[in-house]
């Protein structure tokens, strides 16, 4: 077989090679450590459990050569990424003449299991954002990581995750995708418990391989009925395939009722509310802000949440077969993402409010604005929702690099605060690079949190770069109006929304809504977080001294953030809509470049037309409305003024509470602060009942009682049985046994006893015999008788 | 019927003797009294070999076993003096010898000698040779390459090595 | 011939049974010896009764008796060197007493 690798349809299978070959090599070969013992300052931090270990550390040379080839992986991804992009923005049609490549993975009867690659104008546009922000991130944590003693594995297992994302993104069938996405799941357990000697961090990465392995069990579900309805999980053969779109929604599902389309989709749905962090599983999302931040960044903003979104957005047709949104007829999986979609969105908005620590907020950010591309999605607002991917990933991934830099920079600030009449710190104090890298450092006053933002504050002098980076990407966020990616992209949705909405849809109207003040509420907490951490005056000394100081750790630490903020703001441009004023005509004159381009990925009308149950895709966007526009402009700017007159017009002191307690009351508050005690609910309702029934009724009943019950009985019978045996043994055979040489013995003694040694004696015998034998003779020959 | 004439009446003489001294022989306890018993029955016997035509056996007889033979049980019976008296003649098995004996006759005479030999057997029909070998021709016959000249050599030689054997298993060992 | 054959058979066999058991009953080995020369007597009357009486002409007879002369001779001595060398050892030449093979 010719592998050619100028040709387009092959290149996408090495575009998740590079980040998992660097995966190999560093765990292979790079991650070289030492072993040192647990008080040494290069493991950094106090661990007590740890102390007087040896524990294992990496070598520089190490660190070195796992950083260079996690970049160079990479940077591989992204040469070839971009070249494919460039190849397929030049095809005219993509839809249809995608670039694709498979390979037999295994031959099942009489039909062939194909696992390969597919680049639809989906994938390309993935392509773009996936890799940029993959490659941000690894330079960030280049810096980010820099004196943590385990940075190689560090390496080692974001490409994983990378090649793991880039996998998912390229498959051109439903289990490649699901292999990336259990590969990410795996990854993100294993970033989340980084640092593994803290508690908290592993009981949240436990929290969120848990809670997600709920989802992807019923994902699988999903996948096996889908697979046994159709035979293919080629996204090919069923999505762009409207005759086998009709069979799956008018084949009736073998449990619930409904078709079966509607029954995978809902199941497919459930795994993504448990990937994508949605109502009710959103629970570890927050809790993985106990990973570094590098991995937060990646996982909830770049890939692994968007990984779910994007499941949901590559099954589309599926999810609306039996059903046509934009006529307003929905089904299960359609009502079921509007509704779990525009809840989250709200739900989060209202917890992020109230949150203090800085990668909180942004934690239920991120899963308000997923909830909004799943309302999106619900209301078939398809390509809306992928715009909201896009622009989501950018200046979310930017907003946690930043956020991250603002840590970084508290506890540098903190340690110099001490360093001035404290003594004890083994740590090596140096200016530009300190110890203590982990943000959780034991120290004597370890009551310090450096990502409270009770305790930060006029951050923007000392660490001016990261205010004006972390500005535009909370305003991208909240959606300031024309100049920020966000605004685009939630615009559109709320156009949709609205669309529905005035043509009487009930879930329209209930996602246009809701979302509505979800976007109030983004910008309010959007404008309160910046408030807190940059404006106004330093709160407490840590503050006044955080820096990120000078040298490589800032530098690779700050430029991410400057590349990010730049695709936050332009990134918007691509999916103006025509008829919007001014901007509609610049970057917009024949079509929205965005939408026209997306919609190839669905299957064309002229082949949908004949099926009853497949609605017509290829759907234009709603024409240009002033209201929902108006909308956006009034959240957006309403939601930053609020949150400025709070905030930022008189800004926080020392020592002063929040003062949207005394606002909403300090039940509410406190309510939204404690997440509405979801955490508790399910702590009571699921974990307490496992435990309890893992331990009475597994470990004591079954394991001990029954199982080891079973093996005690046999160990007793057996035991019985050998001393049966034993006896046997001892009366039987060893009777018979000794028994035998006994008697012989016995006979043996009793007959030597004719050895007498006396010769007289020996001969009388003799002569005894003989005349025996002599009359016996006579006898038998008749000569006695003759005689007698 | 046996005619009363020399020859019976010497055979019935030998007959005491040999008979006589023979039990004389197995029932004394007094050793030299059985060696001299002894003597009288071999006595006898070189009667019965006077008797049978065989003079030269008669005087070998008394010359070898009684001059020699007798001489020398005498000789032991001497040498291992100090138990000639003092103990019982016989052991504990001497009844079951004495059946045996009987019954050994009994057998002998009654199962065998009589039926081939005895009266009104085929063998009392024909007559008895008269002319008998004489001791030139003994004399011959153990010389005469083709009879008895082996037997005659290797007698001596087994002389000759009972005789050493002898000297060796009696020798005093101390001197 | 006045006396037949079978009364020096009869005799000899007589001779013979005395002598069985005087070695068989007697305790002393000189004594034993003395019945052991009975019966080779009582075998050497055999011999020359029969071949008085059969085979006259031919001295196998005789010479054979010669030879059992021989060889009583032979043993007696042998005989009584043993029970010398025994009787210097033991103290004893009751035969009885002669039992180391026993068990």
């Amino acid at each position: 077989m010719e592998i050619n690798l100028n040709d387009v349809n092959i290149l996408p299978w090495l575009i998740p090679a590079g980040p998992l070959l660097a995966f190999f090599i560093i765990t292979l070969i790079t991650n070289r450590s030492k072993m040192v013992p647990a008080t040494s300052h290069e493991y950094g931090g106090h661990h007590p459990d740890y102390d007087g270990m040896p524990v294992h550390v990496g070598s520089n040379l190490g660190r070195v050569a796992s950083i260079v080839v996690g970049m160079v992986g990479v940077v591989l991804a992204l040469i070839i990424s971009l070249n494919v992009v460039g190849q397929a923005l030049s095809v005219s049609h993509l839809g249809e003449e995608v670039f694709q490549s498979s390979a037999v993975w295994m031959d099942t009867g009489d039909t062939t299991f194909n696992m390969g690659v597919l680049v639809d104008p989906f994938t390309t546009v993935m392509l773009v954002m996936v890799p940029i922000a993959v490659l941000a991130i690894f330079i960030y944590s280049i810096g980010y990581m820099a004196h943590d003693p385990r940075q190689a594995r560090f390496f080692a297992l974001i490409s994983l995750f990378a090649g793991a994302m880039l996998t998912l993104v390229v498959a051109d069938n439903l289990l490649l995708l699901f292999v990336g996405w259990e590969i990410m799941g795996l990854c993100s357990y294993m970033l989340i418990g980084f640092w593994f000697e803290k508690e908290s961090a592993y009981k949240a990465a436990i929290k969120a391989f848990m809670t997600t392995r709920v989802a992807d069990v019923i994902m699988l579900l999903g996948i096996a009925y889908l697979y046994a309805i159709t035979g293919t999980l080629s996204f090919r053969e069923i999505l762009y395939n409207p005759e086998v779109l009709e069979q799956l929604a008018t084949t009736p599902a073998i449990i619930f009722g409904g078709s079966a389309a509607a029954l995978i989709g809902v199941f497919l749905i459930i795994g993504t509310i448990g990937k994508s962090a949605q109502f009710p599983l959103h629970v570890w999302l927050p809790d993985a802000m106990e990973g570094p931040t590098p991995v937060s960044a990646m996982i909830h903003a770049a890939a692994m949440v968007s990984a779910g979104i994007y499941a949901i957005i590559r099954m589309f047709p599926l999810l609306t077969a039996g059903a046509d949104p934009h006529h307003g007829v929905f089904n299960a999986p359609l009502l079921l993402m509007s509704v779990v979609g525009a809840i989250t969105a709200i739900f989060a908005a209202t917890i992020a409010v109230a949150q203090n620590d800085v990668k909180r907020v942004l934690a239920y950010s991120t899963i308000s604005q997923l909830g909004f591309m799943m309302a999106a999605l619900g209301i078939g607002a398809y390509i809306a929702a992928a715009f909201h991917l896009i622009t989501h990933a950018f200046f979310k991934a930017l907003l946690f690099m930043a956020s991250g830099s603002v840590i970084h920079g508290m506890e540098h600030g903190h340690h110099h605060a001490h360093e001035h009449g404290h003594h004890g710190h083994d740590e090596h104090e140096t200016h530009d690079a300190h110890a203590g890298h982990d943000e959780h450092h034991e120290t004597a006053d370890a009551v310090f949190d450096p990502q409270d933002m009770m305790n930060m504050g006029g951050l923007r002098r000392t660490m001016p770069v990261t205010f004006w980076t972390f500005l535009i990407g909370g305003f991208s966020l909240a959606g300031f109006p024309l100049i920020t990616a966000g605004f685009w992209s939630k615009d559109e949705i709320l156009a949709d929304a609205y669309y529905g909405l005035t043509h009487g849809y009930g879930p329209h109207a209930l996602v246009f809504v809701l979302l509505a003040l979800a976007a109030f509420l983004t910008a309010f907490y959007t404008m309160r977080q910046l408030g807190l951490t940059f404006w106004g005056e330093p709160r407490t000394e840590a503050a006044r001294h955080a820096s990120l100081g000078q040298g490589i750790v800032s530098l690779t630490m700050t430029i991410p953030l400057i590349m990010m903020a730049f695709f936050a703001i332009t990134a918007g441009f691509v999916g103006v809509p025509e008829e919007f004023p001014i901007f509609g005509a610049i970057f917009s004159p024949e079509h929205n470049p965005f939408h026209h381009f997306m919609i190839e990925t669905l299957p064309l009308n002229e082949a949908t037309e004949a099926y009853a149950n497949v609605p017509e895709m290829h759907v234009d966007a709603p024409p240009f409305n002033l209201i929902p526009v108006a909308t956006s402009f009034l959240v957006a700017l309403g939601g930053l003024y609020a949150g400025w007159l709070v905030y930022w017009r008189r800004p926080l002191q020392p020592g002063e509470e929040d003062p949207l307690i005394r606002l909403i009351g300090v039940e509410v508050h406190t309510t939204l602060r404690n997440k509405y005690y979801l955490d508790e609910l399910y702590h009571a309702v699921f974990i307490v009942p496992s435990q309890w029934f893992s331990r009475a009724v597994v470990s004591e009943f079954i394991d001990r009682g029954i199982i080891d019950g079973f093996l005690h009985l046999i160990a007793r019978v057996s035991i019985w049985i050998g001393d049966l045996f034993k006896v046997l043994n001892t009366w039987l055979i060893d009777g018979v046994g000794d028994g035998i040489p006994e008697l012989i013995a016995l006979f043996g003694r009793w007959f030597r006893r004719v050895q007498t040694g006396r010769v007289q004696q020996y001969l009388l015998f003799v002569a005894i015999a003989a005349l025996l034998i002599g009359i016996i003779f006579a006898v038998s020959t008749g000569i006695l008788q003759a005689a007698g | 019927m046996i005619e009363i004439n020399a020859q019976s009446i010497a055979f019935l003489i030998f007959s005491i003797f040999v008979l006589g001294g023979g039990l004389g022989v197995v029932t004394t306890r007094n050793l030299i009294h059985g060696a001299l018993f002894l003597v009288l029955s071999l006595f006898g016997v070189a009667g019965y070999f006077v008797l049978l035509a065989a003079p030269f056996l008669a005087a070998v007889q008394v010359l070898v076993y009684i001059g020699a033979i007798a001489i020398l049980i005498v000789f032991a019976v001497m040498l291992t003096r100090s138990m000639t008296h003092l103990r019982e003649a016989l052991n504990n098995q001497w009844w079951l010898s004495a059946l045996v004996g009987v019954l050994l006759f009994v057998f002998l005479t009654v199962g065998v000698i009589l039926p081939v030999w005895g009266q009104g057997s085929a063998f009392m029909e024909q007559p008895v040779s008269e002319v008998v070998g004489t001791t030139a021709d003994l004399g011959v016959a153990l010389v005469d390459g083709n009879q008895f000249v082996l037997p005659f050599e290797v007698a001596s030689i087994l002389l000759t090595a009972a005789m050493i054997g002898a000297i060796v298993v009696a020798r005093d060992d101390d001197k | 011939m006045t006396i037949p054959l079978w009364m020096y058979l009869v005799v000899a066999a007589l001779l013979f049974c005395i002598g069985v058991y005087g070695v068989l009953a007697r305790r002393n080995a000189v004594a034993i010896l003395m019945a052991i020369e009975l019966m080779l007597n009582a075998v050497n009357i055999n011999l020359v009764a029969f071949w008085r009486y059969i085979t006259p002409q031919m001295m196998n007879g005789q010479a054979f008796a010669a030879f059992v002369f021989v060889i009583a001779a032979a043993e007696a001595a042998v005989g009584l060197a043993i029970i010398i060398s025994v009787y210097r050892s033991r103290r004893s030449v009751v035969v009885d007493d002669v039992n180391l093979l026993r068990w």
